[in-house]
């Protein structure tokens, strides 16, 4: 079976008729990882408890008794979920050598149901930041930079530039899950998104990135950023795959009393070919400054496909779009302040040498441990957290978070079923460029189209869209109703099917694959 | 507005983490001033909202012990210990006050 295989459509069915097995599925990702080693995707590769999980799984598909669509299933995992007996790091000094006791539910989830965990993805320190760039373990980089696709796009602009200075970021903060996914080494991860760390890597790296309700899929073992906003996400290679994965993690959690209590019943989307019925709405405030010509173009497109199509297709409003951000700035630093707390070496982690007084080792533990990023955004928060402040910035950004979300109920209670959105203001910037301006500059500017969902819990998904003039990929975004996964994902499966996003062209994989290629479908955007 | 000296030194005590130098600092000043947009909004009647999910009920489940026992594991990622307990260094006492440390904020 050809790595890039859907799970539903051909790599499950393969499985179950033996013409691939666990372990050979298992190797050949494996073996993908450390031939894509530069792309720098994973901070650990779980190899040997892999392979002992894709030979149990063999053993299960010889006795005709597979767990499920997941079993055997190749799988990488944000290095902020807490996995047993496997280093979770958070891309931070604070937490290296940190040996999870226990798996966060969702992998436990996974695990449970088969899944073979290839390993640990790199990310911003504490999934602080959207490039992929600030963890301790060095930048993420963009599979996409090494394709043919950008290749041939790219004219050096000295003779001396090689590809080496040209790579392109993956965004961030689930850079490398994205990454993952996007260079066939996994078939699906698991990501975070507190502001768009699903979404915006999946749409620089071509993939689909789905940021589920808030209160659908449990955080037990999701360390926090931002309690009120965190939401574990899912990066796959197509609409019909998230679902896939989305029926397995969704569901109450005793052990997070933030999920909510109601029964979820995984689904298969339908195959929607009549969109007459269905309400898009184009918010206009999208239009943001600093909006690509290029994205604004596809966006435009994208409304019209829906047009041509029979939807009905609105101008809609959400006033307080701009503020988002700042609001999100305030409430995330606060949080974070709150969250990171924890952190002072005397139970896990890092732990400084300094043994004068508690409050200096803290302070030293600390000092060793966190980032400048992170350092900064502990600050502020305190800032805005201090008594004089409390009023005039904290509760402020909560109230202006009410307002934000009630601009939402305003618009989907007006018949809209689905928002149309970019997910980027551009594609992929390259590394050099991107770290030119400092991280929450960055940040301010990359999550400004992703972030409103996050402060109003909504449903959000990025669909892999076309190629732009650098043969970078560009993703659209599709916002739902809470909790209308369902109708959110046959949207937006029916628009995958209508842009015929292209495949990768990446050399590594070309030796990997036994199979023939698949026939180059160029998406109908360009 | 900067923030006075005493307000960054009483943020330093409480977040536990310095500000290293003039671009920690900065970053602060560029971070409030950022926040001051929040002010151009009306939020005159606005209810703050602590969670989207503030319309439902919380869970709450049964106050039995279900789990636990798990000691050795926990105590496995702790660099000091004796017996059963995480070493801390001795406690009440206080970070040395601005003036007697080699701050940042000495300079400034």
């Amino acid at each position: 079976a050809a790595l890039k295989d859907g799970l539903r459509s051909q790599v499950s069915a393969a499985l179950k008729e033996g013409r691939v097995t666990p372990t050979e599925l298992c190797q050949r990702c494996l073996a993908l990882i450390k031939s894509t080693k530069f792309l720098n995707a994973y901070i650990t590769v779980a190899e040997e408890t892999a392979l002992k999980q894709a030979e149990e799984s063999e053993e299960r598909y010889k006795r005709g008794q597979p767990l499920g669509i997941l079993d055997g299933i190749p799988i990488a995992v944000k290095d902020n979920f807490n996995t047993a007996g496997i280093e979770t790091t958070c891309a931070s000094n604070m937490l290296k050598g940190y040996i999870s006791p226990y798996n966060a539910t969702v992998v436990q989830k996974l695990l449970d149901r088969g899944s073979v965990l290839l390993g640990k993805t790199n990310l911003d320190e504490f999934a602080m930041g959207s490039g992929s760039t600030d963890g301790v373990f060095g930048p993420v980089r963009n599979p996409w930079s090494y394709s043919k696709q950008y290749k041939e796009k790219s004219v050096p602009k000295s003779p001396s530039e090689d590809e080496e200075s040209n790579w392109v970021i993956t965004g961030g903060s689930s850079g490398g899950s994205a990454a993952a996914v996007s260079s066939f080494t996994c078939f699906a991860a698991l990501g975070s998104d507190t502001g768009g760390s699903t979404r915006n890597p999946a749409a620089h790296c071509g993939v689909v990135g789905l940021k589920p309700t808030y209160g659908l899929i449990s955080r037990h073992g999701l360390i926090p950023l931002v309690n009120s906003m965190d939401v574990p996400g899912i990066l796959t290679r197509c609409v019909d795959d998230a679902a896939v994965l989305l029926g397995s993690l969704a569901g109450h959690d005793p052990k997070d009393s933030t999920t909510i209590q109601d029964d979820f019943q995984p689904f298969e989307l339908p195959n929607l070919t009549d969109v007459s019925k269905l309400s898009i709405g184009i918010p206009k405030e999208y239009h943001a400054p600093g909006l690509s010509s290029e994205i604004l173009a596809l966006w435009s497109k994208a409304a019209d496909l829906f047009k041509n199509a029979g939807a009905k297709v609105v101008e809609v409003s959400l006033p307080h779009t701009r503020y988002s951000i700042v609001c999100y700035h305030v409430l995330c630093t606060a949080e974070v302040a709150s969250n990171m707390a924890r952190f002072d070496g005397l139970e896990y982690g890092h732990r400084s040498d300094v043994r004068d007084s508690t409050e200096s080792m803290y302070a030293a533990t600390r000092r060793e441990g966190f980032n400048d990023v992170v350092r900064g955004r502990i600050l502020s928060g305190n800032y805005f957290l201090l008594k004089q402040n409390y009023e005039k910035y904290f509760v402020k950004a909560q109230k202006v978070r009410r307002l934000i979300a009630n601009d939402f109920v305003k618009v989907f209670r007006s018949g809209v079923d689905v928002l149309l959105t970019p997910t980027t203001l551009s594609d992929a910037a390259p590394y050099m460029e991107f770290i030119q301006e400092d991280n929450r500059t960055r940040s301010a500017q990359d999550d400004i189209l992703t972030q409103a969902a996050n402060m109003a819990g909504l449903p959000a998904i990025n669909v892999p869209t076309a190629l732009s003039e650098r043969g970078l990929p560009v993703g659209l975004q599709f916002i739902g109703r809470s909790f209308q996964e369902k109708q959110l994902l046959t949207v937006a499966k029916w628009f995958e099917k209508q842009v015929q996003f292209p495949v990768i062209q990446l050399e590594e994989v070309k030796r990997h694959d036994n199979g023939v290629f698949q026939h180059q479908k160029s998406a109908s955007f360009s | 507005q900067k923030v006075s000296v005493e307000v960054l030194d009483h943020l330093e005590h409480l977040a536990l983490v310095d500000f290293r130098d003039l671009e920690g600092v900065e970053r602060l000043q560029k971070a409030i001033q950022f926040a001051d947009q929040l002010h151009e909004v009306n939020t005159d009647g606005v209810e703050p909202m602590d969670s989207v999910l503030e319309d439902r009920c919380l869970y709450l489940r049964e106050d039995d012990v279900t789990e636990g026992n798990c000691t050795k594991q926990l105590l496995e990622n702790a660099r000091e210990k004796v017996e059963e307990y995480f070493v801390a260094p001795p406690g009440n006492i206080p970070l040395p006050k601005l003036e007697e440390r080699e701050a940042f904020l000495q300079g400034s």
